[in-house]
């Protein structure tokens, strides 16, 4: 039921019943909270706590597909001419869309920005947010037009005056597809730098419109929007074909797999069946990361389902995973040329780490990102980011109880 | 699965470039200075190499025995110093002040305040210092090149600087001789430290430095750009009495202290626009010292005076943080 | 030669007459019972009274607005030295002290995963829950050493919190960083417990624990009064504990603990004590 950031929805359906799919079978509880759907058709076995990607076990619908994949009678197309905004928003909602990037934040809660921030830029994010994942650019490659029209929707609803497209500049094929796609419509598609982490939102933001986001600012502050192109697609098929959100593209890829690919997948489908599909496993993989390299979360095993934020799978290898001991550090300021947010991430880690948790906010320890930059660069292979977060947690506590 | 899986905080990949790793190629780029060094002074450089190396690694081991702390001899850093060290040692140093050094430079230089990353100076410059100050005359007793020399009929010289700052105080004026031999500094064919003489074999090394991405240009970009411009304002006003900016560059130990020993990363600030200022520093202090101060050098000097100003430097010089710049809110 | 002389001592003296001057005019009044009873203070500034240190408490204490017996570090001595400073009457709190309810380190418990990173239990912890396969036990990363103002802690060479009896003050800092709540305050006449903080079924606990409570409930048969059981797992009742010791050897996974008799497996505190205060 945790497919989302924000208030988990709460089971909405009966062991034993049976359901169609795109059935409701988890209810939105809260504003941040989007509705679940069952993806696929079948029988409801189990309602109870099961294994998820955060790590712990949580609340879970288990459904036994009766192989026929028969669509739920009420599904409602819209017709997009006939639509007001709060239409299209409900109807986004309704179909539990989330950003598909990987953070899963509810797609409805983005598209009601507070009327007095005006959304002038709209940007669509097609560069892969992380290493090793391609899903965004297997999806701009085979689904342009489902893009196009989300993409045409959201303009609709923030009545942005720029739309752009993002790609990474070592994607000409997906850069020409769209640009041949868009054609005539007043839709930019902007090659960006190839360099992580350009997918990260205020990152692409400055590259696109040249303004930052103010630090603990949010991108609606510099009049801008940003939503993943894989997003838009599944924006367009909510508002048009009434279609919720039960599947995506995942890219299952490592050193430690045989044959990698792009999958599209139901949500909610075992690990166990997506590395099966891909010819199985080369070895024992030595970590089981869902999502990137740099930001993903390593798991317990191939018993969790995939989520609405499961970007990718990557395994790796024993010898993939870096188990150096930490060093000290000699200040070699990698990190600090390193961070996209312009920090000094080895003086927040090292006052984190000693609990000087009102000197870590100083230097803007919350600014952190958690890409990842710092601590892949570090020489002294100090968890630099691990550090951060924990000290992020311990800031957020103490203000909560403050 | 039978095996346990690994599990971690993100990110899951790492660059692989590690601590030792980066040591282990700075000691391959001070390696020409060191063929350079016993082609011209012998079997005597090479002496002075060796102890002043295997100094500081005992040292370092004995230090941390004595601490109860895990010898890490291995990463290499020691070894650096040691080298460092004894490239800032004239070459007819005897076998105990080569061996002190080596002592003052782990123990009181690095191994006191806590180890590699807590040092606040550059240990090898702070036992060279010591060593100066301690020991003048050893210190000051220099050898001229001999290619290939025997290392046994040693004569002694003054360096250039030395013999500027001897005939500017004894004269008022500079020898015009000295601005003469430009091609044998570069190759190194001059009195001096081990090490310091051939700016062509350093400049080599730290080629491979920049190459390796383990050098900025910061540091020493500024450190050079700043003596050059300074001293010709000297030059400039006085060329009878003041040597040209090229003297100033290629004897002496400029091009060893720019590139090496004030690019030292734990004792210089994290920040691009401190290291700016850090090599700016570095540059008018050395300048004043060689032209007004008592000693005819002043890199090791100007660099250990900006080292202690590192802290403050990172205080006045963090970098903004993404979204403080002021640039964002347009709408 | 004179001169030199002269003048140094000159210089000295214009500068001592100036400090003395200095520390007269900007002398800053000082309760003299508030010195008095920073000397008496532990000066660990553990924080265990609630002020930032040990100075605040003094200030607190002088100014009448804290009780004299919120020093747990101190303990009796403190308390009655600092009432013959405040001149009242007041009697110290039970000495209490921590001590961490779990044996299983890691030849004894299971792992679920190999733990990468940073060495702290709350950072562990939020990786699928701590790879200790055991949801109450100790992480053995050493959060709490860390913490302890007192160098009351000890980790052992298989990676577990041993808390000493005697070097333990009570002032719970321990208590606060630990994402597992296994250290639990018990009075310090109590030296027996039942070293395991895991509320699974027995059946699970067997799986990942050689030495956890499975909740069999034969300590609490055997000394009805002295043990409870709640949740699968059996804890000492501190109050009433005089016959608790006649248990331990019932234990069939041996997770009850008589400290005065030798602290768990690996530790290098007391190994066995010279005279058991139990044995009597």
């Amino acid at each position: 039921m945790a497919q989302h950031i924000g208030a988990p929805a709460v089971a909405s359906v009966e062991v034993g019943q049976s359901v169609a799919k795109g059935q409701e079978i988890g209810s939105a509880k809260g504003f941040v909270s989007v509705p679940v759907h069952a993806p696929t058709s079948g029988e409801v076995v189990a309602v109870e706590s099961r294994p998820h990607p955060w790590g712990t076990s949580l609340p879970a619908v288990v459904i036994k597909p009766d192989g026929e994949d028969r669509w739920t009678a009420d599904l409602q197309p819209g017709d997009p001419s006939a639509l007001s905004v709060d239409d299209i928003v409900e109807k986004v909602r309704l179909a539990g869309v989330v950003g598909m990037g990987g953070a899963a934040f509810p797609a409805h809660v983005k598209m009601s920005p507070p009327p007095e921030k005006k959304i002038s830029t709209l940007i669509f994010n097609g560069v892969e947010c992380e290493p090793y994942l391609t899903a965004d650019h297997r999806m701009m490659l085979e689904e342009p037009e489902r893009i196009l029209q989300g993409v045409a929707l959201l303009k609709y609803v923030f009545g942005a005056d720029r739309v752009v497209i993002g790609i990474e500049a070592n994607k000409p094929d997906a850069i020409a597809l769209l640009e041949k796609e868009c054609a005539g419509a007043p839709v930019e598609i902007l090659p960006l730098q190839v360099k992580y982490p350009q997918g990260a939102e205020k990152q692409l933001i400055a590259a696109v419109t040249g303004r930052e986001v103010p630090s603990g600012g949010l991108p609606m502050d510099v009049g801008v929007a940003v939503h993943n192109v894989s997003t838009a697609a599944a924006v367009a098929d909510a508002v048009l074909f009434g279609r919720p959100l039960i599947e995506r593209v995942c890219t299952v890829t490592g050193p430690a797999i045989r044959e990698p690919k792009n999958l599209r997948i139901r949500i909610g489908t075992p690990l166990s069946h997506l590395v099966e599909v891909c010819g199985g496993l080369t070895e024992d993989p030595g970590k089981i990361v869902l999502g990137g390299p740099m930001m993903g979360f390593t798991q317990l095993g191939f018993d969790v389902p995939a989520t609405r934020g499961t970007s990718g799978l990557l395994l790796l290898r024993d010898e993939d995973v870096d188990r150096q001991e930490e060093g000290p550090c000699i200040r070699c300021s990698r990190c600090v040329q390193a961070c996209p947010m312009h920090l000094l991430p080895t003086t927040i880690a090292a006052y984190s780490r000693r609990d000087l948790l009102a000197e870590a906010s100083e230097y803007c320890a919350m600014d952190c990102i958690e890409c990842g930059s710092c601590s892949y660069v570090c020489p002294a292979t100090i968890p630099l980011v691990q550090a951060i977060r924990y000290g992020k947690a311990a800031i957020l506590a103490k203000k909560r109880n403050s | 699965m039978s095996k346990q899986l690994y599990l971690s905080s993100s990110p899951h990949i790492h660059s692989g470039d590690t601590t030792s790793k980066v040591m282990r190629a700075v000691l391959y780029s001070l390696l020409p200075a060191c063929a350079v060094a016993v082609y011209f002074f012998g079997p005597a450089a090479l002496t002075v190499l060796l102890i002043a190396t295997l100094g500081c690694l005992a040292t370092e081991v004995v230090c941390q025995r004595l601490m109860g702390q895990p010898v890490t001899i291995a990463d290499g850093s020691a070894a650096i110093t040691g080298v460092l060290l004894a490239l800032n040692l004239p070459p007819s140093s005897p076998w105990w002040l080569t061996l002190l050094g080596a002592v003052i430079a782990i123990a009181i230089g690095k191994q006191v305040y806590g180890g590699l990353g807590s040092n606040p100076f550059n240990p090898a410059l702070v036992a060279r210092v010591v060593l100066l100050i301690s020991f003048p005359v050893q210190m000051t007793t220099w050898s001229s090149p001999t290619p290939f020399g025997s290392g046994l009929d040693l004569v002694t010289t003054a360096t250039p600087l030395g013999e500027w700052k001897n005939a500017v105080m004894l004269t008022g004026q500079m020898p015009p001789e000295l601005q003469s031999g430009m091609v044998d500094y570069f190759l190194g064919n001059m009195a001096g430290c081990i090490g310091e003489v051939s700016a062509l074999a350093l400049l080599l090394g730290a080629g491979y430095l920049f190459y390796k991405r383990i050098l900025t240009w910061h540091i020493p970009a500024t450190f050079v750009g700043t003596v050059v411009l300074f001293s010709s304002v000297f030059w400039l006003a006085s060329p009878d009495k003041y040597p040209n900016p090229l003297f100033h560059l290629l004897t002496g130990g400029l091009v060893l202290g720019a590139f090496y020993m004030a690019t030292d990363m734990v004792t210089t600030p994290v920040s691009t626009k401190g290291m700016l200022f850090f090599g700016v520093g570095c540059g008018v202090l050395t300048v004043l010292i060689r032209l007004f101060g008592g000693y005819p050098e002043g890199v090791s000097f100007a660099i250990l005076l900006m080292n202690a100003a590192t802290p403050l430097i990172d205080r006045y010089t963090r970098p903004k943080t993404f979204g403080t710049s002021g640039q964002g809110a347009t709408s | 030669m004179l001169a030199a002389i002269l003048s140094l001592g000159c210089i000295g003296l214009v500068a001592a007459i100036a400090l003395g001057l200095a520390a007269k005019k900007f002398a800053v009044e000082v309760d003299p019972r508030e010195l008095a009873a920073m000397e008496v203070l532990p000066g660990a500034n553990c924080g265990a009274c609630g002020f930032p240190g040990c100075a605040g408490y003094a200030k607190a204490l002088v100014a009448g607005t804290i009780d004299l017996n919120q020093c747990p570090p101190g303990g009796a001595d403190v308390v009655a030295k600092l009432a013959r400073i405040l001149g009242v009457e007041a009697s110290a709190a039970a000495r209490e002290i921590a001590v961490v309810l779990c044996q299983g380190d890691n030849r004894k418990a299971q792992v679920k995963y190999q733990y990468l990173g940073l060495a702290d239990c709350t950072a562990a912890q939020k990786i699928a829950g701590g790879p200790k396969a055991c949801p109450g036990g100790c992480l053995g990363l050493a959060s709490c050493q860390r913490a302890c103002p007192f160098d009351a802690i000890e980790m052992t060479a298989d990676g577990l919190a041993v808390i000493s009896r005697e070097k333990c003050t009570g002032c719970r800092k321990c208590l606060a960083v630990c994402p597992r709540n296994v250290i639990r305050m018990t009075p310090y006449e109590s030296a027996i417990h039942v070293l395991c903080n895991s509320h699974d079924k027995g059946a699970m606990v067997r799986k990942y624990c050689q030495i956890g409570c499975i909740g069999c409930h034969i300590c609490k048969k055997t000394i009805p009064g002295a043990y409870k059981v709640e949740d699968f797992l059996a804890t000492v009742v501190y109050e009433q504990d005089e016959e608790a010791i006649e248990a331990i050897g019932k234990c069939p996974t041996k997770c009850i603990r008589d400290f005065s008799d030798g602290y768990p497996e690996g530790s290098k505190l007391l190994p066995v004590a010279a005279d058991k205060p139990h044995a009597a």
